[in-house]
């Protein structure tokens, strides 16, 4: 590119904006429905109700250990689309860069984005892009929408939880929290944890090849694990109830949350995803996890009870039992 | 297997349980004085595992929860005065003093900054020659060798922009305190791992030898609080209170002699306001008059009037371990984690708050 810094000209619609997408965007997304180059893209329809999901993505620090802003716009959305039993069929991208950015760690971005969505085959089809004054945005923010299709016979609702049902995960948890905690406050690990950020709609399918039978799917992002299963106890109105001994937690992330100060139950992962499914169906659809590499660590964390609707409870380690509540207020550290 | 799994391993968790359960020791109240065991037993459900005749209390030991509506108060009209950047821990903005609390005050435009040590306040009164930048100073002896780091560094560096006000707390005067009250039994005392690595496991010795109760320091895994509860109860079963040490790994008996040293070298004793006991004679820290310059209470002219509390909190009687949350009438109704009446509800070390996250609808 012939600037190192991007200027407000660069969005203003004239010829350094053109030049910005020839160059930059249209090359590294390049497939046919980018270059039908019309103000939207047209694609086909196979059939099945369209599943449309948007995300925005404001993560600070952009680049962390394992991933950045622009893996997490790609995946994010994707598993909005796989958890939702959807089969990716495009994505756009809107970003918002502030006035000054480094050229580099655009390109940076843009080829990571561009690795992520042909690795995951799914292809970026539609774009837009802003400049505003410095200081109006955090260096970069991408929203990415999807669409997809989702094939008859599939029912995946956060009411569908069943007592009796078994919960399952695809691997371990905490991951990406701490990668991005860790580089936010500046501390380094001997052995740096680094994100889980991935693409789950592979994983997804091969789920489904066992049984469609599968009750309730959900990433559990914001939040953590606490508050998507929260979430799910509340819709289906049952009780859930996981093991403290199940939970597949890294000792790098153990040691890091012990530090900071932080619990994995309540921390982000981007690659992983919980499912209810029949106790009947699940070791089936443990197994079909298992022979794919996003879950290669996947296990069962728990139960879905008929009493205390819409709470979480969890066995401890010692045999003990508590609740998991959602978060109220920020993750504080300990003072004292 | 790592360490931290180590003491975390089930089967031993286990082995202590059923000791526990075996032992003859009648009905028995053991109590902690620290906020992080009170969490900690919490969330790993050891109240639940308990027999029925093993009551747990927990004590004055959150340091946000002790402090009082009076000192509060001060730091909210310190937040007011022009030119001043108030800086505290997290925990303790959304306390609800007599009027307000420091995150209304924030709200209203006055700069209220969270910080995680007194150190990090100083950086803050760097990078702000123009303003005064006061550190709101609550905690325990844990807290208090970087109070005095930072006061020292101050000096050092000449830094006249920054100052502290102190109500920190010490620990034992607190639980004698209690002790003296005589409202509640208190049978043994599981006794606090951060506070004790700092002043040592011997400053706890006046529980058996003063009072005949047991008293064993613990770490804050689950293993560390079993262990330690089953020390108190055989020493309670054996009639020989004594004083063990169950976190050897972090508490020695003569503590962190440094990190005391330059506590006794900045701050001297004084009388102190506790929530829910008042003044406590020689319980508190305050700045030496040779480092004046750094005490905000000296350095602003700040008076309060009639701090109260509100009507229907009963952290007062939660701290002195004399109420259980759930008995608060207001408890998980008109007082949540979201809009508290008291602190104990707010601070991730009170005892309201470790009861509804934890404990909630389990009865
Ligand atoms: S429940 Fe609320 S009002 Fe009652 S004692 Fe606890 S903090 Fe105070």
């Amino acid at each position: 590119m012939k600037h190192s810094q991007i200027l407000l000209a660069h969005g203003s619609g004239g010829s350094m904006m053109h030049d910005l997408i020839q160059e930059l965007f249209l090359p590294a997304f390049d497939n046919p429905f980018l270059r039908q180059a019309n103000d939207q893209a047209l694609i086909d329809n196979p059939g099945g109700r369209i599943a449309f999901t948007t995300d925005s993505y404001v993560v600070q620090p952009v680049i962390f250990p394992g991933g950045s802003i622009g893996e997490l716009a790609v995946h994010g959305t994707i598993n909005d689309l796989a958890v939702g039993g959807a089969r990716p069929l495009g994505l756009s991208v809107g970003m918002i860069l502030e006035e000054g950015l480094d050229m580099a760690l655009l390109e940076d971005i843009v080829g990571r984005m561009k690795n992520a969505s042909e690795e995951a085959g799914v292809p970026i089809v539609t774009g837009d892009t802003k400049v505003v004054e410095r200081g109006s945005c955090d260096k970069i923010f991408i929203n990415t929408s999807g669409i997809g299709i989702v094939p008859g016979g599939i029912d995946i609702d956060g009411k569908n939880a069943r007592p009796g049902d078994a919960v399952l995960i695809s691997g371990s948890i905490g991951d990406h929290g701490v990668a991005v905690m860790s580089e936010r406050r500046g501390v380094q690990f001997s052995t740096p944890v680094v994100s889980d950020t991935q693409p789950l709609h592979q994983l997804v399918k091969s789920m489904f090849s066992v049984t469609h039978s599968i009750h309730v799917m959900r990433d559990p992002t914001r939040g953590g694990i606490a508050t998507t299963l929260n979430e799910i106890a509340g819709q289906s109105r049952v009780g859930i109830e996981i093991d403290e001994e199940a939970l597949p937690i890294s000792p790098e992330v153990t040691g890091a949350c012990d530090l900071l100060g932080l619990d994995p139950l309540y921390l982000a992962n981007e690659g992983k995803l919980i499912a209810i499914v029949p106790e009947a169906q699940a070791d089936g659809v443990l197994e079909a996890m298992r022979g794919r590499p996003e879950g290669a660590g996947a296990c069962r964390i728990g139960r879905v009870v008929e009493d205390r609707p819409g709470i979480v409870r969890m066995r401890t380690g010692i045999g003990g039992t508590r609740i998991v509540n959602v978060l109220s207020g920020e993750m504080l550290p300990r003072i004292c | 297997m790592s360490v931290l799994h180590q003491f975390r391993d089930s089967t031993r968790a286990q082995a202590i349980i059923e000791r526990i359960r075996g032992r003859s020791t009648g009905d028995i109240s053991i109590m902690e004085f620290c906020g992080g065991h009170t969490v900690a037993i919490f969330r790993s459900g050891i109240r639940t595992v308990m027999p029925e005749h093993v009551r747990m209390l927990s004590g004055p030991g959150c340091p946000v929860c002790v402090t009082s509506n009076g000192d509060l108060d001060r730091a909210v009209a310190l937040a007011k005065t022009p030119g001043v950047i108030l800086t505290t821990y997290g925990d303790m903005l959304k306390v609800p003093g007599s009027r307000e609390s420091l995150m209304q005050v924030r709200a209203q435009g006055y700069q209220v900054e969270i910080v995680y040590s007194t150190l990090d306040a100083l950086k803050l009164a760097a990078a702000h020659p123009d303003r005064e930048v006061v550190f709101f100073a609550i905690g325990f002896e844990t807290t208090a060798p970087a109070a005095a780091a930072a006061v020292l560094q101050a000096q050092a560096k000449g830094v006249r922009n920054f100052s502290i006000c102190s109500v920190m707390k010490l620990t034992i005067p607190g639980a004698k305190a209690l002790l003296a009250m005589g409202e509640v039994k208190v049978d043994g005392v599981i006794g606090p791992g951060h506070v004790s690595s700092i002043i040592g496991s011997d400053a706890w010795r006046f529980l058996p030898e003063e009072y005949d109760i047991p008293v064993a320091i613990s770490g804050f895994e689950p293993l560390d609080l079993l262990a330690a509860t089953d020390a108190i109860m055989q020493m309670h079963e054996e009639k020989r209170p004594a004083l063990v040490n169950s976190y050897s790994r972090v508490v020695r008996p003569e503590g962190n002699r440094k990190a005391w040293g330059a506590v006794e070298r900045v701050f001297s004793l004084a009388e102190a306001s506790w929530r829910g006991f008042g003044s406590i004679p020689e319980s508190g820290l305050v700045l030496r008059e040779e480092f004046s310059d750094f005490n905000a209470d000296l350095r602003f002219d700040v008076t309060v009037e009639d701090s109260t509390e509100h009507p229907a909190c009963r952290c007062g009687e939660v701290l002195r371990g004399v109420l259980t949350p759930p008995e608060c009438s207001v408890f998980g109704t008109a007082c949540t984690p979201e809009s508290p009446l008291g602190p104990c509800m707010v601070s991730s070390e009170g005892s309201c708050a470790a009861y509804y996250h934890y404990q909630r609808q389990m009865a």
